[in-house]
């Protein structure tokens, strides 16, 4: 015991002639660790991050993979390995800063996968992972430092390259009994077909809500069942991965404006519940409007981006050619994002005050 | 009386506390040293200056240097003994700094405390007086010069005068004991100094996790209508003074340089408190206060009453030693306290907490890249976006980051515990701060 005290306790320098002997014993205590405060850090950190987004797309892409079988299993994995693979490459070849299994390629890899339809070929898949992680990502420096949501501006090129291959979207069935390749288009696409060519949305309506919440429709892999998807938006809120905002207010924003045109006229413009779970909205609000890289930071800055989202994915839908606008309302915003920033800046603690009282 | 406020500060954060390893521990009289290191600045403003020569005999509670200016106080002896060394010395704060050293003589170890007679009956002035040549700090661990925070201008009134009991660090918990120890002191304290301020109110702020901290007060203040005990949330940095007044009282500190005086309150730490009434009642200079040694890394947590001057190795050493796999040693709390060299350091005014970390309590993490996720932002309790205030860091660019009211910062941490990439947040904020500070000087 007192040999043991000897060790630790450093003997202080008394006075500068001394020095020699203090630095002697002072080697007995081993170099410390030296840094400034803060000395506590909390626990959580980016892979933790990332890899509960992915938890939270399971319960959308099983789904997904119940009502698509085997086709839905081939896009989420070519899907994925290309996006990893893309994402290595794009480090490699640009120099930037990363780490391949913090998580981030594998979200980028599943959400590019649940926004294809379950009929992409493999080269599509391919070809998506290397758009997201390449044009999306990497080329503005990687992780972190990227403007556009990178599964969507891979989405989106898609779209505009292989526009049929991008929308042929096959039948929902279940996995237990076979699932076919027939081809159905989505309640969206039936609507704007509808409305483009005689002004109404009879068929439309026919559609089941039911279904269109469960999933057993036609659309992209992770987006046709609205419950799975709310479930896993439930499990990033409860691990305050995301706030409430950006997806509540989205979603809210949607459901007024297309709440008031359907009020008008309910023969030209469908019902505002059909918009909600009928197309790419949920897994656009609760998964890729709510990206932290693409979004603002303020919670107020967070509310305009819901806002603006919901209004440009509305005028879309109801007035422009596609039948889906979710993913170009989230583009725009994000290149908004920014701006959006800059302008929500909080006035400094006590700075109100004075305003108020002068 | 003990009021539960619903109010808090915006942001902030929730470390875990640890003050479980030693806030059951009575305070304890550390040993007498066998000699101290007093650093001439341990107050923030102007150094003191010596008034003894090596040789020199002094006796215990004899002022040793005097102060150096209006923002400065006087220094005692906290032993008696001969001055064998004046020079330069490790300071807490990492530099080599102007030191009096006293080893141990045989003259009395303890001082002879008298009543001043009518103490209670002494005017404004004399009590300022009084509290002024006691070389009284903040023992927060910003160490602003008490008197000069007692002495507003003119056109500022006081109407409240509050008392920091909250603690928000981890680890410490010697404002903790010393509530739980000495009520009649802090009460006794705090009536000195609204009579100091002509303050109507006397506030005495304490998180809700010392609620026998409380209670003890309460009890002391009896029905005094004058005083009371507001009880806030546990949240870090809610010991920040503008954080605890917005708390208290639902008023804000303009920005800087605003001060507490401009929405009337003056804030001192519980511990001020006592040494303020110890100052007036019985002349007795700032020679001790309570260090909380705690930390896994030392056999035994305790609070001790501490000479200032004490080398940390002697401090952890009545604490049963080091364990073997120490890695870091900070002076302060976690949050915000300084990493030490080693231990021949002394404890200052400013100490109040002395912690071992052993290897795996803290980290040091490499950067990685910012993800936006906005974390820093809700958690700074000054509303400030750390993530573009580093940005603009980074890239030099501080005419914007001072535009971005980089000066409001209070150094909290709190941003930088939050951060999910680990980005070094604080730290480069309070390097632009020295920068901004430097340039409007140069500008001046
Ligand atoms: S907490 Fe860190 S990662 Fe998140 S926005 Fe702030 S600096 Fe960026
Ligand atoms: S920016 Fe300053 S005040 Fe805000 S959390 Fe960080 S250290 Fe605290």
């Amino acid at each position: 015991m007192p040999e043991e005290k000897k060790q630790v306790s450093t003997k202080p320098a008394a006075a500068p002639e001394k020095t020699q002997e203090t630095e002697e014993k002072a080697i007995a205590l081993k170099p410390l660790r030296f840094s400034a405060a803060p000395h506590l850090r909390d626990a959580d950190n980016v892979p933790k991050i990332m890899w509960d987004v992915v938890i939270a797309t399971l319960p959308a892409v099983l789904a997904g993979v119940y009502f698509f079988g085997f086709y839905a299993v081939k896009v989420l994995l070519i899907t994925t390995i290309s996006a990893l693979f893309f994402d290595w490459a794009g480090m490699k070849l640009l120099g930037n800063r990363g780490s391949l299994f913090d998580g981030s390629a594998v979200v980028t890899g599943v959400l590019l996968a649940m926004n294809l339809p379950s009929s992409a070929p493999w080269w599509l898949c391919v070809v998506g992972g290397a758009i997201a992680m390449i044009l999306g990502k990497q080329c503005y420096g990687g992780l972190g430092n990227n403007l556009f949501n990178p599964a969507l501006v891979s989405r989106v090129a898609l779209l505009i390259a292989w526009p049929s291959a991008m929308t042929t979207f096959y039948k929902a069935g279940n996995i237990f009994s076979q699932v076919t390749a027939v081809s159905e288009p989505t309640p969206m696409g039936v609507m704007k077909v509808e409305m483009m060519s005689n002004g109404t949305v009879i068929a439309a309506k026919g559609i089941s809500i039911w279904d269109m919440f469960v999933g057993n429709i036609g659309g992209s892999l992770g987006e046709v069942s609205g419950l799975a998807l709310v479930i896993g938006g439930v499990y990033l809120l409860l691990r305050k991965r995301i706030t409430w905002h950006i997806p509540v207010i989205y979603v809210g924003t949607v459901f007024l404006m297309t709440g008031i045109f359907y009020l008008i006229n309910p023969d030209k413009y469908i019902n505002p519940v059909f918009h909600v779970v009928g197309g790419g909205l949920l897994l656009g609000a609760i998964f890729m409007a709510t990206d932290m890289v693409t979004t603002p930071v303020t919670k107020s800055g967070m509310i305009i981006f819901g806002i603006g989202c919901g209004v440009i994915a509305v005028i879309i839908r109801l007035f422009g050619s596609y039948p889906e606008g979710v993913s170009f309302s989230i583009l725009f915003m994000n290149a908004l994002t920014p701006l959006i920033d800059k302008v929500t800046i909080p006035k400094p603690f006590g700075a109100i005050k004075e305003v108020a009282n002068g | 009386m003990i009021v539960l406020s619903k109010r808090t500060f915006r942001g902030g954060v929730h470390p875990h506390e640890y003050k479980e390893l030693s806030e059951e521990k009575p305070i304890e009289k550390a040993k007498i040293p066998e000699k101290v290191v007093l650093p001439l600045s341990q107050n923030l403003g102007a150094p003191a200056k010596a008034l003894v020569e090596v040789g020199a005999e002094v006796k215990i509670g004899q002022k040793i240097a005097d102060a150096g200016g209006f923002v400065s106080v006087p220094l005692h002896a906290p032993i008696s003994g001969k001055v064998t060394s004046i020079g330069n010395f490790l300071h807490p704060n990492g530099h080599l700094a102007p030191c009096i050293v006293i080893e141990k003589g045989d003259g009395p170890q303890e001082m002879e405390l008298k009543e001043v007679k009518g103490w209670e009956k002494l005017a404004k002035d004399k009590v300022l007086d009084a509290v002024k040549e006691a070389g009284l700090v903040g023992f927060g661990g910003a160490t602003f010069p008490t008197h000069v925070k007692l002495s507003p201008p003119k056109d500022k009134p006081i109407d409240t005068i509050i008392l920091n009991g909250a603690e928000c660090e981890p680890f410490l918990t010697a404002d903790h004991r010393l509530m739980l120890e000495q009520p009649e002191g802090i009460v006794e304290g705090l009536k000195i100094l609204m009579k100091i301020t002509g303050a109507k109110q006397g506030i005495i702020g304490i998180e809700n996790n010392k609620m026998d901290a409380a209670k003890a007060l309460a009890d002391t203040i009896g029905d005094d209508k004058d005083i009371k005990v507001v009880v806030v949330k546990v949240k870090y940095p809610q010991g920040g003074e503008k954080q605890l007044i917005k708390s208290v009282l639902n008023r804000e500190v303009p920005p800087p340089p605003g001060l507490p005086m401009d929405v009337g309150v003056v804030v001192q730490n519980v511990g001020t408190a006592v040494a303020v009434y110890e100052a007036v009642r019985y002349n007795k200079p700032f020679i001790e206060r309570v260090v909380t040694v705690s930390g896994r890394g030392v056999k035994e947590s305790k609070n001790l009453m501490v000479r200032i001057g004490t080398l940390m190795a002697d401090l952890v050493d009545q604490c049963g030693g080091v364990t073997d796999d120490v890695d870091k040693i900070i002076m302060g709390g976690p949050m915000m306290g300084l990493s030490q060299f080693d231990l021949t350091v002394p404890a200052v005014k400013g100490t109040s907490g002395i912690l071992i970390m052993r290897n795996g309590d803290t980290q040091t993490y490499e950067e990685q890249t910012c993800i936006k996720c906005g974390r820093c932002v809700q958690a700074c309790p000054m509303k400030l976006v750390p993530n573009m205030l580093v940005k603009l860091v980074d890239n030099g660019r501080f005419e914007e980051a001072e535009q971005m009211n980089a000066m409001s910062c209070i150094e909290c941490g709190s941003c930088s515990f939050a951060c999910p990439a680990k980005i070094w947040l604080v730290q480069k904020i309070k390097y632009a701060k020295a920068e901004i500070n430097a340039r409007r000087k140069k500008a001046s």
